[in-house]
């Protein structure tokens, strides 16, 4: 147990990570207004992307720009680039479901005259 | 690395996650959770993701809070809810043993920044590498985004394409 507590606290990342996820689903689930939980969903969506960059960090590397005049880049001195390529198109995606929630909450307002979950479903019937 | 930089940094990306959602105002909330991004910002400029850095503080803080912003100029900028109703047993059990499980997990992972961890020995050498003699590019996000996986980076135009049809379908003067 207790080096499970100190394997936990030795990766301050991971527990960062944990945190924030849990939190966003905790909003997620309970709060009733739309743009809250859009905010929740948010706080999950970057959450999973700060776990992936992670994993990507090296001891003693830098960023992955191969410094000019170097011809054999060795693969110890720059961050390990994968995770970065593919968290970049998730960001993007990320923004792209966010904006049509966004005009979804909108629509529903436009509609409805409301924000929140419960006088939605109530006057839907 | 140090994690002098880090545990601040840490510290302040949790506040202004449990500050976005704690005020009533949704203004605010919008407002720091664009704080949170930069900070996530910050923190990936410290884990050496420039390229992602960028992104994240255009897109994440600026964009998105605009996003938010414009759909609150257009609806109410309240939370109206005055009393909330208990959370489900089920949140409140499910997401504790979520968190437990995701810890204990932590034994099994390698240590922070490892050169040879199993993400950065498979095949993450050979692009870092060869990059530079295949692509003529220094940067080696720019030519795995833009030339190796480039069918990737136009799909994805495709996805903002369509978002983008959806938004102008739902949001039309004339939509009823």
């Amino acid at each position: 147990m207790l080096e499970l507590i100190e394997a936990a606290l030795s990766r301050p990342n991971l527990v960062a990570f944990v945190l924030l996820l849990l939190w966003g689903l905790y909003i997620t689930i309970t709060h009733h207004n739309y743009v809250k939980k859009l905010v929740g969903l948010y706080i999950v969506q970057t959450s999973v992307i700060f776990f992936l960059v992670t994993t990507g960090a090296k001891e003693g590397a830098t960023v992955p720009v191969i410094l000019s005049g170097v011809e054999a880049p060795g693969a110890g001195d720059y961050v390990n680039p994968l995770p970065q390529v593919l968290t970049l198109t998730a960001i993007v995606v990320q923004i792209a479901t966010l904006g049509v929630s966004l005009g979804l909450v909108s629509r529903i307002y436009r509609s409805f005259g409301s924000l929140d979950e419960d006088e939605v479903l109530e006057k839907l019937g | 690395m140090t994690y002098s930089f880090e545990l601040p940094l840490l510290a302040l990306l949790i506040l202004t996650a449990g500050g976005a959602i704690i005020v009533k105002e949704l203004i605010s909330a919008v407002l720091i959770l664009g704080a949170y991004s930069f900070f996530l910002a910050l923190v990936w400029a410290w884990l050496g993701a420039a390229d992602v850095a960028f992104v994240e503080a255009v897109v994440g803080a600026g964009l998105a809070t605009v996003f938010f912003l414009l759909t609150l100029s257009q609806t109410s900028p309240e939370d109206t809810r005055i009393r909330r109703p208990p959370p489900p047993i089920i949140a409140v059990i499910a997401l504790p043993l979520l968190g437990l499980l995701l810890l204990y997990a932590a034994n099994d992972l390698p240590a922070f920044g490892d050169p040879a961890s199993p993400a950065s020995v498979h095949v993450s050498p050979h692009y870092i590498e060869n990059s530079l003699a295949d692509t003529r590019t220094p940067n080696v996000v720019t030519s795995v985004l833009m030339d190796y996986r480039v069918l990737d980076t136009l799909i994805e135009t495709v996805v903002v394409f369509t978002s983008g049809i959806a938004c102008w379908l739902l949001l039309r003067r004339d939509a009823e």
